[in-house]
């Protein structure tokens, strides 16, 4: 993974809006709020934009350089998860999404004060070698968009942990600062669309790939697309109708999952409507019978985990407000000793006093520096942690694709007893039809239920088929979680450990120096 | 306990006792007990004193004080020594429930302790009899001596004092003299305007030490809180991730109780000095206060004894036979007039020889207070880099294995 150079970045994502570009627009351009009390700049004290030089244990202060694939690295300033890097098969090294720009609804609208809706540009980074020669391609796409890329893609792969998409969230008016919001979304689109890229099936989706390069089909002049595209999107529409299928791990499940959807008819839609919304996480009602020991045994695993990770994701968080408090308190602390420093010197008519504020001074000094060290080592706890969250976010991927599991058995479960009491009626009417003799109506009506059998049967085999399916998704989605949360908790616990070595070290230092300089004081008294 | 090594050494011929051994005044406030019952409850404390000086009733000498009994020694002394910047007490505890805690009654012990020493340490302080009085009297006497000063019945010289203060306000107001005469010593301004603003930025200083303390602790509950629910998330993942997470869990609980400690050490070693250096200061204000009552009576009587003398070379003059009386008054109050003036002189010399020892010794302690606490925080980052780095090694074995494995 590259390193991306992160001077100013600290603030965040603030600095990524360009102002130029929207005109201050109040709804994109971030309010002129000082988000941080001003220090000042006292001698000795370290660079705030050294922070990231600092990450690596092997190194000892110095370069923002690419630490290769091996050491843990967590992007920086940037969203993106700390994630060991993982050869993945997608052919996308980085999504960026940027840029927000207000563009006007072009239907009319009856609700007052929209018709407006924000898009987002979206850069894709391909791996080199792929991307048909493209080194990136730049979209722009709105939530809805977004919205619809989520739901085709819930659809088409059931079973699979498909990350789960930002919320809708519907704002209402002042309740949120419009540029908060759409700094959040975008953010968290941001988020969702590099853990789909980094799925091994979903990454390297159809569905994913068109959202990336597709142009956008709009007259608005604002739509950014790279200019050799158009050769692309040629060179795309080749790869979608077919050659790059084969990349697929679970290709041949995805023509199989379609067939079923489509002999459903209506009545039995709503019936396992209804018995799908009564099957929670905990109570699976008796009508869906999961008699797989080992996914049952799984499913109670995974339980017990969301609920640990609950625990200690709440806990993260708390960790890290504490650590950020401390920090605040020591800068606080050094801001007052500072003015003390200087209130001493401009009233010193003593030699004692002068060599109290220079004492003072070079404490406060020493908290100032200590207050720094704080805040950098938490910057990166945050992403270290936000592993966590990441898991916990991963568990609702799994509550759903369980689901579609356990509403393809109840299909098929379904298929089964309408077959059941098919077959009954099928042997009443022919009971019947031997005893009273068979008339024109009668014998028609077997004929159809014959057809209704014959049906029924085939979409049970393909209800079969989609469960069986799916049930292999889930399988390989549980392996790929346990293997993949494993190296992911490692890669966590060694970048969050040696990150608090690195600091504690450093701190240390800052208060042995303070300690030899006044040791002079402890003869004195007591 | 701080023994008098910083005041000037007393030649061998004042300590007949022990002719070769220098002379000290050392004592600890020790063993805090709790007595009586109910809302009468209080905490009395052992006070040993040891000395070679003649003045005392012995090499060592124990007592049974409580915190009303300190009080009465400081009221004693701010009477007598004006002008001395009487060392300052630890606060009455505002809050009942806080009265009985563990903490508080460490940091007033402590706080008790340095009080006395720098009494026993101050020259003009430690020749007091009431000091005396309060290290050797039994109980029964020091009962007496306290209920007789404390309380809402006062001396009857306070009460004319109180009196006379009133009557000066009211007479200044009915004279249309609203602005109590005051010293124009542009130094002595200086001061006062340094004592004032200095007061402000230490009260500022020990709000953020009392946050500091607070933060520790925080950060400390945090941690274990964090350990706890890491070494159940490790339950989840079994074998040699599961051990990992275990011994981090471990670790961060470890460091918890290590914050703690380090949260007293902040409270006792760094917190206490800053609150005791605002006590100080504001000890000074009381001084400056009686610097004025000084000048202003001096003030004042002397210009009432102008007047008499000018009434008096009138009397005089007319060779009048109140001339008599009027010198008798004249001469009465010429002498308290010179008193007045003597004792505000006194008041500013010692003024400006405390001033000097105020600024040494408050570099002195601020200095122990910054060692301290800087001793504090190297030796709690160091144990915090020392325990995250004996998990590394754990880290890299179950990385190495999953590797191969």
């Amino acid at each position: 993974m590259e390193a991306v150079p992160v001077a100013g970045d600290r603030r965040g994502i603030l600095s990524a809006v360009p102002a130029a570009l929207n005109g201050g627009d109040p709804l994109l351009h971030p309010p002129p709020a000082p988000d941080s009390p001003p220090l000042p700049s006292s001698p000795g004290a370290l660079d705030p934009d050294a922070i990231f030089s600092l990450f690596d244990p092997s190194e000892n202060g110095g370069d923002d350089g690419d630490d290769g694939g091996d050491a843990p690295v967590s992007p920086r300033g940037s969203d993106a998860p700390s994630r060991s890097a993982r050869s993945s098969a997608s052919e996308y090294s980085r999504i960026t999404v940027s840029d927000p720009q207000k563009e006007q609804e072009t239907t009319s609208s009856l609700v007052p004060g929209s018709g407006f809706y924000v898009t987002y540009l979206i850069t894709t980074r391909f791996v080199s070698g792929s991307g048909g020669g493209l080194a990136e391609i730049r979209v722009r796409r709105r939530f809805k968009d977004v919205v619809a890329l989520a739901d085709r893609l819930s659809e088409a792969y059931r079973g699979y942990f498909v990350p789960q998409r930002p919320d809708k969230s519907v704002v209402e008016g002042q309740v949120m600062h419009k540029h908060e919001f759409v700094e959040q979304r975008r953010s968290a689109i941001e988020k969702y669309l590099n853990r789909l890229a980094a799925h091994p099936v979903i990454g390297t989706s159809d569905e994913l790939r068109v959202f990336l390069r597709m142009p956008v089909n709009s007259p608005s002049p604002s739509t950014e697309v790279a200019s050799r595209t158009s050769d692309g999107v040629e060179a795309l529409s080749k790869q979608v109708s077919g050659e790059t299928r084969g990349r697929n791990v679970a290709v041949a499940t995805q023509g199989v999952v379609q067939p079923a959807k489509g002999r459903r008819d209506f009545m039995r839609m709503f019936r396992e409507l209804k018995q799908s919304v009564t099957n929670d996480w905990g109570g699976v009602k008796p009508l869906v019978v999961e008699e797989d020991k080992e996914f049952l045994e799984k499913k109670g695993e995974l339980q017990d985990l969301e609920q640990q990770l609950t625990t200690a994701s709440k806990q993260a968080e708390a960790l890290v407000k504490a650590k950020q408090d401390i920090g605040d308190t020591m800068g606080e602390l050094g801001l007052t000793f500072v003015k003390l420093a200087k209130f001493e010197m401009e009233n010193a008519a003593y030699h004692s006093q002068r060599s109290r504020a220079a004492e003072i001074k070079h404490f406060a000094t020493a908290a100032l520096r200590t207050s720094r060290f704080y805040r950098e080592s938490n910057a990166q706890t945050v992403k270290h942690l936000d592993t966590l969250h990441e898991y916990l976010g991963l568990m609702l991927a799994v509550h759903s694709a369980f689901s579609d599991r356990s509403t393809a058995l109840l299909t098929v479960q379904t298929l089964t007893s309408d077959l059941s009491s098919l077959h009954a009626r099928e042997e009443k009417l022919e009971a019947s039809s031997l005893r009273f003799g068979g008339d024109k109506s009668k014998i028609h009506r077997i004929e159809e239920l014959k057809e209704t059998i014959r049906n029924t049967e085939d979409a049970k085999i393909c209800a079969i088929k989609d469960y069986e399916c799916i049930k292999e998704n889930n399988k390989n989605e549980l392996e790929r979680l346990d293997r993949e949360r494993h190296e992911d908790f490692l890669v966590m616990l060694k970048g969050f450990v040696s990150n608090q070595v690195i600091y504690a070290e450093k701190i240390a230092n800052v208060w042995a120096n303070v300690a030899e300089e006044t040791k002079g004081y402890t003869s004195q008294s007591k | 306990m701080i023994s008098p090594e910083t005041s000037p050494p007393r030649s061998s011929s004042q300590s007949p006792r022990s002719p070769s051994a220098a002379p000290f005044l050392s004592i600890s406030v020790t063993d805090p007990v709790k007595l009586g019952n109910g809302v009468q409850a209080y905490i009395s404390y052992r006070v040993i004193t040891r000395t070679n000086l003649p003045e005392f009733q012995g090499p060592e000498k124990i007592v049974i004080r409580r915190y009303s009994d300190f009080v009465w020694l400081h009221d004693r002394l701010a009477e007598k020594y004006k002008g001395i910047f009487i060392p300052p007490l630890p606060e009455k505890s505002a809050v009942e429930k806080f009265r009985f805690s563990a903490e508080f009654i460490e940091m007033r012990r402590q706080a008790l302790d340095i009080f006395i020493n720098r009494i026993a340490s101050h020259p003009e302080l430690k020749q007091s009899e009431d000091l005396r009085t309060f290290l050797q009297e039994d109980e029964e006497t020091m009962e007496r001596a306290r209920s007789q000063e404390t309380g809402i019945f006062k001396k009857p010289a306070d009460l004319i004092q109180i009196f006379k203060d009133v009557q000066t306000k009211v007479s200044d107001v009915v004279l249309g003299k609203e602005k109590p005469v005051e010293e124009t010593d542009p130094d002595y301004e200086k001061l006062k305007h340094y004592i004032f603003g200095l007061e402000d930025h230490l009260a500022e200083t020990q709000k953020q030490a009392f946050r500091l303390v607070k933060r520790h602790k925080e950060l400390g509950q945090s941690l274990s809180d964090f350990g706890k629910a890491i070494k159940l998330l490790g339950a989840c993942e079994g074998n040699s991730l599961g051990k990992v997470f275990s011994e981090l869990g471990a670790k961060s609980e470890l460091l918890s109780i290590k914050l703690q400690k380090e949260a007293h050490n902040l409270l006792m070693n760094f917190e206490e000095p800053l609150k005791d250096y605002v006590r100080a200061v504001q000890s000074i204000k009381v001084t400056f206060a009686d610097r004025a009552n000084a000048f202003r009576q001096h003030c004042e009587l002397a210009e009432t004894t102008k007047l008499k003398e000018i009434n008096l070379d009138k009397l005089n003059l007319m060779r009048s036979d109140k001339v008599r009386e009027a010198e008798m008054e004249y001469r009465e109050l010429k002498a308290e007039s010179e008193q007045a003036t003597r004792r505000f002189e006194t008041i500013v010399r010692l003024m400006n020889e405390e001033i000097v020892r105020f600024q040494e010794q408050k570099t002195a302690d601020m200095g122990l207070a910054f060692h301290q606490f800087a001793k504090g925080q190297a030796k709690l980052a160091n144990d915090i880099a020392d325990a995250w780095r004996s998990v590394l090694p754990k880290i890299e074995a179950c990385t190495v294995s999953s590797q191969h494995g």
